[in-house]
């Protein structure tokens, strides 16, 4: 007997896991960017999207919110703020 | 052509890998399992056997590697002992709940702390509950014949399941015994080429080992535990088919020795049921009515089996070489489970911890006791003059 042991590539899409993300959110401020894509690179979750100065913003449907885009930013152009 | 010759366990069992195709083995050394995977590696240098040998760091990339390529359809292999099982156990999980064919051997030896490299079986049940099919081999022809059997089984496409199998550390790695292999026609014939339902192809991508949320997860877990109980249903088709193949009988379930009429059962796992046996034919020539219940496959457990075995029995010996600590002995822990409303009397005995040698007299000190003493569980062999209460 067999139960669920494989499915077509890219399922994690199907479990919007954002709702795990506990106090904090990433905020882009879209005021100093210079289009590095350090964020986009660094996001454990792969949920930064965009590719042009200012145009990076986090998908909140997956973002777990561990700041590690804030805390690569050269410009410190993304803050993280309190959910809510 | 079929052939016997006089060999080693360990080189024995490498032999009868290399009978079986393996297209990829990876492993790490470790005493007393090293000399399975050196023999292979020579095979292999030599161009005797047409494998991958993939040299890693550790047992966790050992068993690592042969899940990747059990993933991508090949037959694979690797062994290991003591502390390279447990630096395995996080993928030996996985390798089951993956569903993926993997035939382990594990020469059984003592777990850390104090450091020792002599037999008990502590290493094998402490991932008993990983999903593994676990046969355990009393000689080195058991061992041989279950390495074929091993593949055939964890290969069967409605199973899929990877099989451990336990060999005694040294008294079975390193002993030496007269061993019959079948021919390669033979074991062809027996064993097809793998072809794995699914597996990793960049063609036609698959996702293996994905999230299971609770939505999904509690149905992989019981369809794996639905297949070790269906795999109990097939045990006499694999036994029959070996039969027809190889011409000789294997046991996969138990091997019962004079229980039908016995009033004292006692019950073991592995090389230590030789001894036992021996105790047998000496107290059965002088009358008395005692039998040996071995059980080959301690995962799954044939409990209708083993139930049907102890009929006669007054009085159930349990025999472990392992210890769930705090608790007790884990094959005392689940006979007595399976025997609870029965009026047998259970004894549980701990012995042979860290290659403690279980004798003859081992043995019929565990029958003095159970002739009387209360029911329970007892450790034999302690040295009280080792033990202190206060540092």
């Amino acid at each position: 007997m067999f139960g669920p042991i494989f499915c077509k590539p890219a399922s994690s899409k199907n479990y919007k896991t954002g709702s795990w993300r506990s106090t904090h959110k990433p905020k882009f401020l879209h005021q100093n960017c210079i289009g590095c894509g350090l964020c986009k690179l660094i996001c454990p979750e792969d949920c930064i999207k965009g590719e042009e100065k200012n145009k990076y913003e986090p998908d909140l449907e997956f973002c777990k919110g561990c700041s590690l885009c804030a805390y690569i930013c050269p410009k410190k152009d993304i803050i993280m703020e309190p959910e809510r | 052509m079929k052939r016997k010759e006089f060999l080693e366990g360990s080189h024995a069992i490498a032999e009868a890998v290399k009978l079986c195709r393996p297209q990829v083995i990876s492993a790490y050394p470790i005493t007393p399992q090293t000399h399975i995977v050196e023999r292979l590696a020579d095979f292999v240098a030599d161009g005797e056997l047409k494998a991958e040998f993939i040299n890693v760091e550790s047992e966790h990339s050992a068993c690592s590697v042969v899940l990747g390529a059990a993933a991508c359809g090949a037959r694979v292999f690797t062994a290991t002992s003591s502390q390279g099982l447990i630096l395995m156990s996080e993928v030996l999980f996985n390798a089951a709940g993956m569903r993926l064919p993997i035939v382990l051997v594990c020469a059984n030896r003592a777990l850390s702390a104090p450091i020792n490299i002599w037999n008990d079986h502590q290493d094998s049940m402490a991932v008993r509950d990983s999903g593994w099919v676990q046969f355990y081999a009393e000689n080195v022809q058991e061992a041989v014949d279950l390495i074929f059997a091993s593949y055939r089984i964890s290969e069967d496409p409605k199973i899929l399941l990877p099989v451990m199998v336990c060999i005694d550390g040294y008294i079975l790695t390193h002993g030496f015994e007269p061993v019959e292999f079948p021919s390669e026609e033979e074991v062809k014939k027996f064993l097809p080429p793998l072809n794995l339902p699914f597996k990793l192809d960049v063609e036609n991508p698959l996702t293996l080992g994905f999230l299971g949320a609770p939505d999904c997860y509690l149905e992989t877990r019981y369809a794996l535990h639905q297949t070790h109980l269906e795999l109990l249903e097939k045990f006499p088709y694999f036994e029959s088919e070996f039969k027809n193949v190889f011409g000789k009988s294997i046991n996969l379930k138990i091997e019962s020795y004079f229980t039908q009429d016995a009033d004292t059962i006692i019950i073991a796992l592995g090389s230590v049921c030789g001894t036992i046996k021996e105790v047998v034919d000496s107290l059965r020539k002088k009358g008395e009515k005692v039998g040996l219940l071995k059980i080959i496959s301690f995962r799954p457990l044939p409990k209708t089996d083993i139930l049907k075995n102890l009929e006669s029995a007054k009085k159930v010996l349990i025999l472990d070489k392992s210890i769930s600590l705090g608790c007790d002995g884990p094959v005392y822990i689940e006979i007595k489970s399976l025997l609870q409303g029965t009026n047998k009397k259970i004894y549980g005995f701990i012995a042979g911890l860290g290659g403690r040698d279980i004798t003859l007299n081992t043995i019929l000190e565990m029958l003095k006791i159970a002739d009387t003493n209360p029911e329970g569980s007892y450790f034999l062999d302690v040295k009280k003059e080792l033990l202190r209460d206060e540092l």
